[in-house]
């Protein structure tokens, strides 16, 4: 195939069919008068876009965080009915529990941000906790003084934040984009990219294509992407690993996180318990993502969820399974055209929370290749704050990334 | 018919269900096991895995010995989380890379 044939350019294309890519390509599309790609180099949904654990939540350390997500969740309330299609979506709350007092001083700061924020976010006492979720053990003692480490300090709650079924989200984007003419192929990785005057030539085992403009959502894999474009990325893949049980009677309100421990566990719409917890990082010198399962989760994962809610212990889990968070050196991620890439674009470094930030992120990122004034994340989180000489590196570190 | 014959019994996914996935486009185990759920409840596949694969065959025309399984999760069956929390630290093991 010709790569100067019409049939193979397009204005942009998108390497990466996960949420982000696929809603970028959706909301550029809504706007019209491009001829986009989007590539995969597997199926929807291989990705980390279909192995979160489907939180969707305001609580966060930083208002730029507690913004987008107020926004992101607004359009994932929307979505089932503007997309026509069921992202069980349910709004629960998230509970966060803290067992120290550093981490319940850490709540009580996000509490006052969010209220600013118009979130109603509150701290609430460890028995409303318990009225809340029956099943969790607060602790002996709780409310008295002690060490015990089992034992809670402090606890808030936001009733507006929820969980969804993440794989959905991929259907009805990808639906929506391909309804206005964009062309998604998966199963076709990008093996080379290489400057041709102004364009960028891809090379595909299904041919060549020319695009003026590239972006690259391949969330954890985008350094390797950008590699290929003569780029460099800065953020690592780190493995994360969530299990889930046999479903049960609908009984766990809202998701229930454990700050110290990164625990956190939801009950999904279809009755399955999901959850994760903080794992040591391992040593990954080659940069590579790794999917495998371990044992060692799994049973860290139970220790946790008994000690949480002891009736659990006889509740099957019939599932594990990993993804990569994909983590930048401060936490933030990472936007805008790369340094030395002229018309390379990336968006990645999100740390564990791309997935709900997919919808607001795309939806700003779109307007953002239309030329329209940049959200202030393009600022916040643009690409050349890690080249020496480059932008002043970000102010605000993100404390809750959870899991 | 194809609506009331139903070949994941966990999950509840129909021979229509399978069908309709195959229609959009979803030609591939892993894909039609992310559309409808099939073989994701407690029996992990091993009772409905062999009669979809035979539906998405039939589908899209292709010979099964073509299609590969869905990636197999641990644990082999299910476990109750008590079970797995006295079992304590355990040297790391991976299933795979």
């Amino acid at each position: 195939m010709s790569a100067r044939g019409s049939s193979n350019r397009a204005d942009i294309v998108i390497v990466g069919a996960g949420v982000m890519g696929l809603a970028i390509a959706y909301n550029l599309a809504a706007r019209g008068g491009r001829r986009i790609v989007v590539l995969d180099a597997h199926y929807l949904a291989w990705g980390a876009s279909g192995r979160n654990g489907g939180g969707v939540r305001q609580q966060w350390s930083t208002e730029m965080n507690v913004r987008l997500m107020q926004e992101s969740t607004e359009i994932c309330s929307r979505f089932a009915e503007e997309m026509g299609i069921n992202v069980w979506m349910r709004r629960g709350g998230y509970l966060f529990l803290a067992r120290t007092k550093a981490a319940g001083g850490q709540l009580e700061r996000n509490v006052t941000l969010q209220n600013r924020c118009d979130l109603p976010t509150r701290m609430i006492a460890l028995d409303e906790a318990r009225d809340l979720v029956p099943e969790l053990e607060i602790g002996p003692g709780a409310g008295s003084s002690g060490g015990d480490a089992t034992r809670f300090v402090a606890a808030c709650y936001n009733p507006t934040d929820a969980i969804v079924f993440p794989w959905p989200f991929l259907w009805g984007y990808a639906r929506a984009a391909e309804r206005r003419g964009v062309k998604i192929q998966t199963g076709v990785p990008v093996t080379a990219i290489e400057r041709q005057g102004d364009d960028f030539v891809l090379t595909t085992p299904a041919g060549a294509l020319t695009a003026g403009r590239v972006v690259c959502a391949a969330g954890a894999w985008s350094p390797r992407v950008a590699r290929l474009a003569g780029g460099a990325l800065p953020d690592r893949p780190v493995r994360h690993e969530i299990l889930s049980t046999e479903p049960l009677k609908p009984f766990l309100k809202p998701m229930v996180s454990v700050i110290e421990s990164g625990l956190y566990v939801s009950q999904s719409l279809r009755g399955e318990l999901v959850g994760g917890v903080s794992m040591p990082e391992e040593t990954n010198p080659d940069g590579e993502v790794r999917l495998g399962s371990r044992l060692d989760f799994l049973t860290t994962m139970a220790r946790g969820l008994v000690t949480l809610m002891p009736r659990l212990g006889h509740v099957k889990v019939v599932r594990q399974w990993a993804g990569p968070y994909d983590v930048s050196p401060d936490g933030n991620p990472i936007v805008g055209e790369l340094p030395g890439v002229p018309g390379f674009y990336v968006v990645c470094g999100f740390g564990g929370h791309g997935f709900m930030m997919a919808p607001v992120v795309a939806r700003h990122y779109a307007a953002y290749l239309e030329g329209e004034p940049p959200h202030p994340f393009f600022t916040a989180w643009r690409a050349d704050r890690f080249t020496p000489g480059g932008a002043p590196p970000s102010v605000d570190r993100e404390e809750m990334i959870i899991g | 018919m194809s609506r009331k014959v139903i070949l994941c019994r966990c999950e509840d996914v129909t021979l229509a269900d399978v069908q309709h996935a195959v229609k959009l486009g979803r030609g591939d185990l892993e894909e039609v096991k992310r559309y409808t759920g099939f073989g994701t409840g407690p029996c992990q596949g091993k009772e409905c895995l062999r009669e979809v694969a035979r539906a998405v065959a039939e589908a899209t025309g292709s010979d099964p010995a073509t299609l590969s399984p869905f990636t197999a999760r641990p644990p082999l069956v299910p476990v109750e989380l008590g079970v797995l929390a006295a079992a304590g630290r355990s040297p790391t093991s991976s299933t795979r890379k």
